[in-house]
């Protein structure tokens, strides 16, 4: 059916039009000919599930990677980028997912790196330099001296960054990959009205994220992709959420939204964990909480607000400045990640990739990595004891992977986050604390891991799950603490759970109303917005 | 342009996450990789196989029996040393100072084996125990500094190189120690089954070491911290300790290898074994392990200090003059690192 709803334009050509794009991989079609067509000034979403072609499709657009099959028109002439270069004289920009910042040169430098201000033609014009960065911070709302060097900026300023730095040379299509995913609610909003700003200027933006209502909220048309293919093309006005999932995945599931853990009140058991006046990072307040086997705990709270620095400062992974710890009700002292190890207590870090697991190695290392003991004996290792336990837990967690033996790089997202799980059942991990646990994860995965989390609450595990995505704690969680600078400022119980009450506490409304609150000065180093 | 395509039945088939597909494609990726692992552990025993053939054709006695014994003799040090590098290296360090702490190593060994006051046999044990003491703590040094203050372990270990041969010269006011035992002496010449003895104790630790990094729970750490050491010590594992560990293993083939060059040479002097660290570096690397560490094999790390030593030996046999062949000795250190590279980009490639 030939719909003409979508608003406006639409006696002027598409601005960039993709017939039959394909792209092969040894062994995987990655992009199965893929037609795509962009009217010009739309904010058009691509969405799909890990490993769908999003990535490839993009990498095609920008010149990274050359087709195999088809063709793309861009603003009515053929477009066949040969490289990066390619893509950045047509107009095109990409803001990736991994960020390409230098860290030792300043936010001005970095924002004009493309075309930096000459006087001379060699000399750097400091002046102009700054003056322009100061109007493209103003422009992304990113409050930070532009000659502060870039390693001293979070993860969401960071990501505003790259965002100006797109928007510091004029482009006709700029493509955002995922680009909210380590941003707060107030921080994407902010960035919605950048994008949308950007469109108002004529500049056509292609949107990716896992996210469905950012995509209700913001875009004009929605791609679906799926292995490879295109499944549909539709403009958001005339679908909803519901069908969108339905199509990334081919089939029914559970959205996060909503659906919670059973009503029923979970039978409490014993105190697992007890922390008490727990302070660090030159804190005064001290966070005081209990956790019960067989719970989930979730902590919510906006970026800075300390969640990362709790969870690292219980796990003796950073330096605390006081507090204690009592673990089955006696009293420990984690001075060092082992010591957490030894009482049963372990974290899952928010980045997996560089914290949870060593990429380059098999999956059955990763597995027995956190018990070496178990499968060895004086120091020597048994391979087949290892293989078996290794193929044991990527059974018992329904892990997706070849072979014992493929390097965890390969495995998609949400098997990384399973494996990463895998890695602390094996060691017996009674107290598991989970920083973003569904971060970049797809739908299907993120609901396959909500559902583990479950399971193991119900064998008698005490969870613990930061999460900066309110819904995925009111879905999983069976009691909601909300952290604002550093301080607990409430506790919710599952029938109490409501988002809005949740995020105006985050925001410390109980404090001072509309505070900015997001951003921790430039000085704040490794924070919580390392994220 | 948005046509609103929803497959035709506008009810996508009710098919559980398609899962298959992906399998077999990272299956055979599976495959490749297995290919390519070959090919890294192959290419370089292949390019040792394919020099032994042309120098066997073109270069006259290359085959001869006493040049097979000469070549397992001058490949045996750096073999030895090459050996601790490989730990050092896969944990991601460097370690410069391996050449002054032999010379600092054998000073002291000889001091002892020349001592007057101990019988023969006692003051070789003793010799060789002080030799590896002194290896060792140099080692330690080296990785408790590196490791404890986080200081990169090439400014360290480039200390260490001056500080060891300044201690080397200080022992005998650089002068040079000779007339040891005859015992001692006439171990560096012993053959067994036609293999000189000093080659086979090399391979004995080589085999030794290639056993802790492949078998043990030791190894397995290693590599581990090499590829991802913050994961490594969130999974609640002492980090410190194997960082340190893989140094004091540098400086334990350090000690070994001083013993053996004193034997081979009857001599001991403060200046020996400068230069030592770039060649041992250089086996190691052409023998395909990472700078960047946590990947390599010690097995790699045989061929490469092989294929150094018959490349030497064979241009001298082909009458190529010492300064020509030190250039094509450097040429096949890039080589080795431009293929290596190759190797990296087909694997991110093949991703």
């Amino acid at each position: 059916m030939e719909t003409d709803s979508h608003s406006g334009g639409r006696l002027r050509p598409p601005l960039l039009e993709i017939k039959g794009l394909t792209k092969r991989f040894p062994g995987v079609t990655a992009l199965d000919a893929v037609d795509i067509s962009l009217a010009p000034g739309e904010i058009h979403a691509l969405v799909g599930e890990n490993g769908a072609g999003k990535s490839t499709l993009i990498k095609l657009l920008c010149g990274s990677y050359i087709p195999d099959a088809g063709e793309m028109q861009f603003c009515g002439v053929p477009y066949t980028p040969q490289s990066p270069l390619d893509a950045l004289k047509a107009g095109i920009r990409v803001v990736y997912q991994e960020f390409n910042l230098l860290p030792y040169l300043s936010v001005a430098e970095n924002l004009l790196f493309d075309s930096l201000p000459r006087r001379y033609g060699i000399l750097l014009d400091y002046r102009t330099l700054h003056k322009r960065a100061t109007t493209l911070l103003k422009q992304v709302g990113l409050d930070v001296d532009p000659h502060t060097s870039v390693e001293h900026l979070g993860i969401a300023q960071r990501q505003l960054l790259e965002i100006g730095k797109a928007l510091s040379s004029a482009s006709r299509l700029l493509i955002l990959d995922e680009p909210t995913a380590t941003l707060t609610l107030r921080e994407i909003r902010r960035l919605f009205e950048i994008i949308r700003d950007v469109r108002a200027a004529g500049v056509t933006v292609i949107f990716v994220s896992h996210h469905l209502n950012e995509i209700f909220d913001l875009c004009d048309a929605v791609t679906v992709l799926r292995n490879g293919r295109r499944i549909a093309s539709l403009p958001v006005a005339s679908t909803n959420p519901p069908e969108i999932v339905h199509l990334m995945v081919g089939h029914e599931l559970e959205t996060t939204l909503g659906v919670g853990r059973t009503a029923e009140e979970p039978s409490r058991g014993a105190t697992a964990i007890w922390v008490q006046d727990l302070r660090f990072r030159g804190n005064v307040h001290g966070i005081s909480f209990a956790l019960q086997y067989g719970e989930i705990l979730g902590f919510a709270g906006l970026v800075g607000s300390g969640r990362t620095e709790m969870l690292r400062a219980i796990f003796g992974a950073d330096q605390r400045d006081g507090g204690e710890i009592y673990r089955d009700d006696q009293k420990v002292l984690f001075d060092h990640p082992r010591d957490a190890v030894r009482h049963g207590v372990c974290l899952l870090t928010e980045n997996r990739k560089e914290e949870g697991l060593v990429l380059p190695m098999p999956v059955r290392v990763n597995v027995t990595l956190t018990d070496l003991s178990r499968i060895s004996r004086a120091g020597l290792l048994n391979g087949g004891r290892e293989k078996t336990i290794a193929q044991n837990w990527v059974g018992e967690l329904d892990m997706r992977i070849a072979s014992l033996e493929q390097a965890a790089l390969d495995l998609s997202g949400g098997n990384q986050q399973k494996l990463v799980i895998a890695k602390w059942l094996f060691r017996n991990a009674e107290v598991l604390m989970l920083d973003e646990p569904t971060r970049g994860i797809d739908v299907g995965s993120k609901a396959e891991i909500h559902d583990l989390l479950r399971r193991l609450a119900a064998a008698d595990k005490a969870i613990l799950v930061v999460s900066s995505e309110i819904p995925e704690l009111i879905a999983l969680c069976d009691r909601i603490l909300v952290l604002w600078r550093g301080r607990l400022v409430g506790e919710l119980r599952r029938n109490e759970f409501n988002e809005a009450r949740i995020l105006s506490l985050a925001c410390g409304e109980s404090t001072a109303a509309g505070e900015e609150v997001s951003f921790r000065g430039v000085t704040g180093g490794r924070s919580d917005d390392r994220e | 342009m948005i046509e609103s395509d929803r497959p035709a039945d506008g009810q996508p088939t009710e098919t559980p996450v398609d899962v298959a597909p992906v399998g077999i494609a990272k299956a055979r990726e599976g495959r490749l990789t297995l290919v390519q692992r070959v090919l890294r552990e192959a290419g370089i025993g292949i390019a040792l196989l394919l020099m032994i053939v042309v120098f066997s054709s073109f270069a006259r006695h290359f085959t001869d029996e006493s040049n097979i014994t000469n070549i397992l003799t001058q490949v045996t040090i750096n073999l030895i040393m090459a050996t601790g590098m490989t730990f050092v290296i896969l944990i991601g360090g460097i370690d410069l100072s391996v050449g002054s702490v032999l010379a600092f190593a054998a000073m002291v060994a000889g001091v002892v084996l020349k001592s007057e006051a101990l019988p023969g046999p006692a003051a070789i044990l003793l010799a060789v125990l002080a030799s590896i003491a002194v290896g060792m703590a140099c080692g330690f040094l080296n990785g408790f500094i590196a490791s404890f203050w986080g200081v990169p372990s090439f400014i360290v270990t480039l200390g260490m190189l001056n500080v060891a041969r300044g201690a080397a010269l200080e022992v005998t006011n650089a002068r040079t120690l000779f007339e040891f035992p005859n015992e001692f002496n006439a171990f560096g010449t012993a053959t067994l089954l036609g293999i000189p003895a000093i080659f086979l104790v090399a391979l004995m630790l080589v085999l030794l070491g290639w056993a802790v990094l492949t078998r043990t729970v030791f190894g397995r750490l290693i590599y581990a911290i090499g590829n991802n050491e913050e994961a490594v010590r969130l999974s609640g594992h002492n980090t410190f300790f194997y960082k340190v560990s893989a140094f004091v293993i540098s400086g334990l083939t350090v000690g070994i290898g001083a013993i053996i060059y004193m034997s081979r040479l009857t001599i001991a002097s403060p200046i020996l074994g400068s230069g030592f660290e770039l060649n041992a570096i250089a086996a190691v690397i052409i023998g395909g392990t990472s700078l960047n560490g946590g990947r390599g094999s010690l097995i790699g790390t045989f061929l490469g200090a092989c294929l150094i030593g018959v490349l030497a030996d064979g241009l001298i046999l082909m009458g190529v003059g010492d300064f020509v062949r030190q250039m094509i000795t450097g040429g096949v250190i890039i080589l080795a690192v431009i293929v290596d590279s190759y190797r990296a980009r087909f694997a991110a490639r093949t991703r």
